[in-house]
């Protein structure tokens, strides 16, 4: 069985889902629209919590929320389904593919063949859709990849019940009603006010101040931690930084193409001015990965290298906090 | 970013012919997407990462042919476990797997635990029982 589904590939796993499955539903909108809308750019640093032996940094919201804002601004539902049996999460598939419902799903990367095995971790926040089942496998449409693939039923029950932090639980979702008609530019603004609030919020973890403290901490890295943690932790930021489906620079440049597409939809022309401000800002975390990257590949230990980077990301949160600002100033 | 900027690296991706989706810019400054089959930086840090998981298998094999440890740390650190992982996918609480880690300890499970480690691992029990480090 095979529903009519079109692929389109996405920068980032969560956008391209809720992006697909509305164009499915004859509801046009970018990826990067959802992302605006649902508030995708964010910064948090979670202390005391460690992901493949380095601290952990998001540059997203929690799995799922990009997705459920945007569906809150936009005026359409979501449903969501979780499981505690794998059984009873496939029958529940099937019966969205007997419906015709092209479904979204949660799964954790590890499992999922169609990877290069480099890129399989126990990251279980990925996002794809299901439109069709045969005999022996599922159709599968991963928004990071250029193509459709597909799964076997058993590696389908695998990702979906993938363990460890943010276990899926075999979540599938998709939209049930669809607005004729949504008010953009109102979700635009919303969109866009919570970013500004994320980025500027007044704790030390979080947005602009949150980046501070990782740069604060990267200085301290090699004489705390010696030359090969801090180097692997170095390692660690820049593919939380920049892998697909994650982003320092990445997220920028689709958050960029958002303020683009808005101002033409709000008639604000300086938020076309602003957007290539933040490219700007995207840049510079580019040139931050690559700047870390020289490190780790030397394994340099200097004390100033290290101070270097975190001066460069210092620079890069009072770049961050000035942009927020005006944004913040431009909508109001 | 500039379209013509987007790296077209050899990067880890490239090997299973996949590219990834970039946004970009055109000449005019508007945006556009872009594909990059990889980027040097991100390859080289992919590798280290892989470099650290390699010293720790290397590292728990040691330890179970010096009989410090039992074959679970080898299996987890080939999954790219960690502790919390591990015990999740085996529905056990930390401190239980840790003590499996003990050659003595280990020696005493019976099959029926064993088996929950052998199907997190993906092998099978007499694999986990009969292991020998080469």
């Amino acid at each position: 069985m095979e529903l009519g589904f079109t692929h389109h590939q996405s920068a980032h796993c969560e956008n391209g889902v809720a992006s697909n499955l509305l164009k499915h539903q004859g509801f046009d909108i970018s990826e990067p629209m959802i992302f605006g809308i649902g508030s995708g750019l964010f910064y948090v640093y979670i202390p005391f919590l460690m992901v493949n032996h380095a601290p952990a940094i998001s540059y997203r919201p929690m799995p799922g929320t990009i997705f459920n804002k945007a569906a809150k601004r936009l005026g359409f539902k979501v449903k969501r389904v979780k499981f505690s049996n794998p059984k009873e999460a496939e029958k529940a598939l099937d019966e969205n593919l007997k419906n015709n419902i092209p479904t979204g799903l949660q799964v954790g990367v590890y499992g999922l063949s169609y990877f290069p095995d480099e890129y399989r971790f126990h990251f279980n926040a990925h996002n794809c859709v299901v439109y069709g089942k045969t005999e022996t496998d599922y159709l599968v449409s991963d928004p990071v990849m250029e193509t459709v693939t597909t799964l076997t039923h058993k590696e389908m029950e695998k990702v979906r019940f993938a363990k460890g932090a943010f276990a899926p639980k075999g979540q599938m979702y998709y939209p049930t009603s669809i607005p004729t008609k949504a008010d953009l530019p109102k979700a635009i603004i919303k969109g866009i006010k919570e970013t500004c609030r994320d980025m500027l919020a007044p704790v030390p973890i979080v947005g602009v101040k949150g980046i501070r403290t990782v740069a604060k901490m990267i200085a301290k890295w090699p004489e705390k931690k010696g030359v090969k943690v801090a180097n692997h932790y170095l390692a660690q930021i820049v593919r939380m930084q920049e892998e697909i489906g994650t982003g320092g620079g990445g997220f920028r440049y689709i958050f960029a193409a958002f303020l683009q597409e808005s101002a033409e939809i709000l008639g604000k022309p300086e938020l076309r001015e602003l957007s290539f401000e933040i490219t700007k800002i995207g840049d510079q975390w580019r040139d931050f990965a690559l700047e870390a990257s020289r490190v780790y590949k030397n394994r340099s230990s200097k004390k100033d290298v290290y101070n270097l980077l975190s001066q460069e990301l210092l620079k890069i949160a009072d770049l961050e906090e000035d942009f927020f600002k005006k944004l913040k100033k431009a909508i109001a | 970013m500039k379209q013509d900027e987007v790296p077209q690296d050899e990067g880890n991706l490239s090997k299973k012919n996949v590219r990834e989706l970039l946004y970009a810019t055109d000449k005019d400054g508007n945006y556009t997407t872009a594909l990059s089959t990889g980027w040097e930086p991100k390859s080289i840090a992919l590798s280290n990462s892989l470099e650290v998981i390699n010293e720790r298998i290397e590292e728990a094999k040691n330890d179970f042919k010096a009989g410090k440890s039992s074959p679970i740390p080898y299996f987890m650190e080939l999954a790219k476990m960690d502790l919390p992982i591990l015990a999740s996918y085996v529905g056990m609480w930390q401190w239980r797997v840790k003590r499996h880690f003990k050659p003595s300890v280990f020696a005493k499970l019976n099959d029926k635990i064993l088996s929950r480690y052998a199907e997190a691992f993906d092998i099978t029990t007499s694999e986990l029982k009969h292991f020998k480090a080469d």
